[in-house]
């Protein structure tokens, strides 16, 4: 037997030899660089503690991609061992079909519902009263990235608010420079949309419409103004000629545009890009006019599987990626806010820092995730597609929101 | 045995032969075909430029120029460390699994399909065209649509999960197209042949193995090469039915070139796409002349 | 063993015999493979389609059945609506191109010259590329800050203007050029193999009689090639409904919703909206438009003539 044979016989022995241990295969779509090294702070505080192996079934591209193919697993009957998926009413139907694995047990030991801030994280969790899935992390949309080289090339202050930044927009012009960034993906668009809701039509308003649907509101004067302001974001976004997300964030890094609006995710591309806050780029939250996050975010869910070795490896991760150092490994990486109120994060940033106030301060919104379903958001994200890429008018916009909002389950 | 020099298709042109070498006609014939080959090439011209430059001279230059350094990084990261979420080894991961796929998926696929070919050509029965026509219709079924079903179907013969339940969906899918090229090759074989067969007794199996196969190089190997690509470059059933110590090697070219965040490595990417190219795009080169051959069997007599 | 004058004639008066059963048997037994899958999976698959269709279904399938409001929410979707239209343009014009291109080519590869081997090789090789791979070369191509705009402008054509993905009037063309890269090759190898079964004598016989070479072509050849057009054709036309990995690659239906197409609706509804009675519901629409198109010729073309 030459060598390495027998280092691989050595191998496989020493794999056999660890009893009650358990191959978890976790499905997940976080495949870039910072979301991977995110994810294997889960995998590694997995393996380290406890005696089970974590698999790692990585897919990129999240709703199209891997949606169908860990659907399909699931109720084609063989199913991975823990999975992500957004959490809200994405789940509810598996849940129904008896497909996920019941958490209560292991949530009500361990308090999840004392150290779970905010709490309307474990609601999305919860289904006729019982936890079927761990919130990993809090992410919000409700921001604006501003760049101070744009704002120092036109000889102007940096804006405070959204109203300030439109005041703003023909000196930039001027020096000709993209006022607003905005990648042409129909995800974005709709994701400025929501956060112009709120900032603009405020935090009633927009309750009454995405939570309560309430056509009038939708149809009203508030709603009226935000229809208006992001028929003033398309003239200003209009020579913004990028696809992705962190192309527009790049326009911003590099000065080529003086602001985007994009979730807290964009601050990794300014940290990659060895820039300050506060020096090179300022981050507004809730576009400064009303500091309200919204607190969507990921989640993992446990399929059903007959054998009890892979139950109790599902139970030891789901504590796993709930403890608190974990947490702090896995969100400074992310980039995210943890979901446990109970931790120190002083290792973050001055825009995470930020956010960590606000939610204190309770300035929270539920995700749209948690209150529209799928379909309505898809249907909302084509209107904001033909809208942003065409001369549809403001009024034509509202209207056809206002329909997507009856016809809302 | 009968040769495959007695089929009717000749191997050198058919067309009118240009008069002389530098006629107007010609210089229009060569100009043509040059022109139109730029525009195939370009693509590939430039994926192949792009990974072999470094970021930095990607980011201000144009995309046509040839490198001005050529590295060979964009390639080693793409086949050795390239990351699949935390697993960073990069293509060199899903090669062998997929060669794993291919190759029963290859066999049974084209196996059932030159025999329902056969069948179809020489052994009509009741209803056969029919099902066939079905089988055509089904070759206009964007296969997303039928994923569900599917699923449910594998579900309940036990095979979800497994690989024999991947060959199945593959054999299934590749059955259209295949089974119209065996078809139509069978039938075009002289049907004297299948009679003296007849008379001297043989059934439908002997005829099959002793007759039809030894003739059918041309159209089998039509049919590996169709394969080969849609099956290489399959990606959705390819990553249901398998486990990730398993993924096919387009998962890893699907998590390098479509991560939502981060920086781009567009000759990451480049070098990724091309190896990941690289087992059809050989067989493509190489099999040229058989290729039409074959295609010419299959697709011209109807 | 049957009979050997029944193998060409299965539906002549014989077959009402009680044991045409069991004429013909092991062909009947080979093509098993062949009929389930033509029946459990394509009509049976596209049966539990069509009867999904009629309920609201959302992330799982279920059978609350709901009549036609999947349908009628569909046809007032704008999405849709220019999801089809462009599919018909590009259906034709790429029918068309593909067709010319394909022949074209294959005209000039037929016409003795040097290098055949060459050329085919350069037209056929994008075939065997995914289309992610398509579409992340020509999106580069035509970008206009990186790709051909920017290099006729660095050659001092200051306005010159090159920017398909991005204008919603055009886009379609742009997916257009790279949708013929991709699979105008394949359709070439076809006809050249077609022009290589044409008998040299017919070649003879047009230039004693004095026709030219293009109208030989048109006049003769091409009428004799009929069954190379219908492979041509089955291929051509069913990548065109299936149209999906391109636009998503290439422009992932935008700018705004101007390059959706059909299949896209449907996938995007099944999976990323949860909302599979909707996705189901276009994709039966799809079906009809296939099955009005091709159930009628095929039957006709492979079903109904005899042959041997």
């Amino acid at each position: 037997m030459n060598r390495l044979a027998k280092m691989l016989a050595g191998t496989f022995l020493a794999g056999a030899g660890t009893a009650h241990a358990a191959d978890l295969e976790v499905t997940h779509w976080w495949t870039s660089g910072g979301e991977a090294a995110a994810v294997s702070e889960f995998a590694k505080a997995f393996n380290e503690n406890t005696d089970h192996n974590w698999i790692d079934g990585a897919i990129a591209g999240s709703g199209g991609t891997a949606r169908p193919i860990i659907i399909s697993r699931i109720i084609g009957g063989d199913p991975m061992g823990a999975t992500q998926l957004n959490h809200g009413r994405q789940a509810e139907e598996l849940i129904e079909a008896g497909l996920l694995t019941d958490l209560t047990e292991l949530a009500e030991q361990q308090g999840w519902k004392d150290i779970v801030n905010p709490p309307s994280l474990l609601e999305a969790c919860t289904f006729e009263g019982r936890i079927y899935c761990v919130p990993v992390n809090i992410h919000s949309w409700q921001w604006m990235w501003l760049s101070h080289g744009a704002y120092d090339a036109a000889g102007i202050p940096v804006p405070s608010d959204w109203n300030a930044f439109i005041e703003s927009a023909p000196k930039l012009q001027e020096a000709g420079i993209v006022p607003l960034a905005i990648g042409q993906q129909s995800w974005q668009q709709r994701g400025a949309f929501d956060v112009l809701s709120v900032a603009i039509a405020g935090v009633d308003a927009w309750r009454k419409v995405v939570v309560n649907r309430d056509v009038g509101a939708a149809m009203g004067p508030e709603y009226q103004n935000v229809f208006a302001a992001i028929e003033t974001a398309r003239q200003l976004a209009a020579d913004s000629n990028v696809q992705d997300w962190n192309q527009a964030t790049n326009m911003v890094i590099t000065g080529k545009a003086g602001a985007q609006i994009m979730g807290d995710w964009a601050q990794g591309e300014f940290q990659i890009a060895e820039q300050v806050a506060g020096e090179d780029y300022t981050c507004l939250p809730g576009l400064g006019m009303n500091e309200v996050l919204d607190t969507g975010g990921d989640a993992f869910y446990f399929p059903v599987i007959d054998d009890p070795e892979v139950q109790k490896a599902q139970l030891e991760l789901a504590s796993t990626l709930i403890s608190p150092d974990v947490q702090v490994a896995f969100n400074l990486k992310k980039g995210s806010l943890p979901v446990r109120g109970d931790i120190d994060l002083s290792a973050a940033n001055d825009c995470m820092q930020k956010g960590l106030d606000i939610l204190k301060a309770g300035g929270i919104l539920p995700s749209g995730d948690m209150n529209l379903t799928p379909d309505t958001q898809t249907q909302i994200e084509d209107l904001m597609a033909e809208f942003w890429s065409t001369d549809m008018s403001a009024a034509d916009a509202q209207a056809h929101y206002a329909d997507l909002i009856r016809a809302a389950e | 045995m009968v040769d495959l020099t007695s089929s009717p298709y000749a191997e050198g042109p058919r067309g009118p032969k240009p008069r002389r070498s530098f006629s107007r006609a010609n210089i229009f014939l060569y100009g043509t075909l040059i022109v139109v080959s730029v525009y195939y090439l370009l693509p590939l011209y430039v994926m192949v430029v792009t990974s072999l430059k470094g970021m930095p001279e990607i980011r201000a230059g144009n995309i046509f120029s040839p490198p001005l350094e050529i590295t060979f990084q964009p390639w080693v990261k793409a086949w050795a460390q390239a990351c699949t979420g935390i697993n960073c080894d990069g293509l060199s991961r899903g090669f062998w699994n997929s060669v794993k796929i291919l190759i029963p998926s290859i066999v049974l696929s084209i196996a059932v399909a030159s025999v329902n070919g056969y069948a179809l050509a020489r052994w009509k029965f009741k209803g056969s065209e029919v099902f066939f026509t079905i089988l055509i219709v089904g070759a206009f079924i964007p296969y997303q649509t039928m994923l569900y079903p599917l699923v449910i179907i594998l579900r309940e013969i036990g095979l979800m999960g497994d690989l024999s339940g991947l060959v199945l969906v593959h054999t299934i899918f590749g059955m259209p197209i295949l089974t119209l090229l065996f078809r139509n090759y069978f039938a075009s074989i002289p049907e004297d042949l299948h009679k003296a067969a007849r008379v001297d007794g043989a059934g439908f199996w002997s005829i099959y193995f002793r007759i039809m196969l030894p003739m059918s190089l041309p159209i089998f190997v039509v049919a590996i090469i169709l394969q080969v690509t849609g099956i290489w470059n399959d990606f959705l059933f390819g990553v249901i039915y398998t486990k990730p110590e398993t993924y096919p090697m387009t998962v890893q070219l699907n998590n390098i070139v479509n991560s939502v965040q981060g920086v781009k490595e567009y000759n990451v990417n480049m070098a990724a796409t091309l190896l990941t190219g690289l087992v059809p795009l050989v067989i493509y080169f190489v099999s040229g002349k058989l290729f039409v051959r074959g295609i010419a069997a299959g697709a011209v007599k109807g | 063993m049957a009979d050997l004058s029944s193998s060409h004639s299965p539906d002549g008066k014989r077959a009402q015999r009680p044991m045409s059963l069991f004429r013909n048997l092991p062909a009947k037994i080979a093509s098993i493979p062949m009929i389930l899958t033509a029946l459990v999976v394509f009509v049976g698959g596209t049966a539990w389609t069509v009867v999904h269709s009629f309920t609201s279904s959302k992330l799982l399938p279920n059978t609350k059945f709901v009549g036609f409001d999947q349908y009628e929410r569909l046809w007032t979707t704008r999405r849709w609506l220019v999801s089809i239209e462009n599919l018909a343009l590009y259906g034709m014009l790429s029918l068309i191109f593909t067709l010319v291109i394909g022949f074209t080519l294959a005209a000039l590869l037929d016409r003795k010259i040097r290098g055949e081997n060459v050329f085919r090789t350069i037209f056929l090789y994008p075939f065997a590329l995914s289309f992610i791979v398509t579409g992340l070369a020509w999106q580069w191509i035509l970008n206009p800050d990186l790709g051909i705009q920017h290099v006729v402008r660095g050659l001092g054509w200051e306005s010159f203007t090159f920017n398909p993905l991005n204008d919603p009037d055009i886009v379609i063309y742009g997916i257009l050029i790279a949708g013929l890269w991709q699979g105008t090759g394949l359709i070439m190898v076809i006809m050249l193999a077609g022009l290589r079964g044409i008998d040299e004598d017919i070649w003879k016989a047009a230039r004693v009689d004095g026709i030219g070479t293009i109208k030989t072509y048109i006049v003769v050849i091409i009428p004799m090639m009929r069954p190379v057009f219908v492979t041509a054709l089955v291929l051509i036309m069913s990548g065109i409904i299936k149209l999906y990995d391109l636009v998503v690659a290439l422009t992932n239906g935008g700018p705004g919703i101007a390059s959706e197409v059909p299949a896209k609706y449907v996938i995007q509804y099944m999976f990323r909206a949860q909302n599979l009675g909707q996705g189901f519901a276009a994709s039966t629409m799809m079906l009809v438009s296939v099955a009005i198109i091709l159930i009628p010729w095929a039957y006709l073309e492979f079903g109904g003539r005899k042959r041997g």
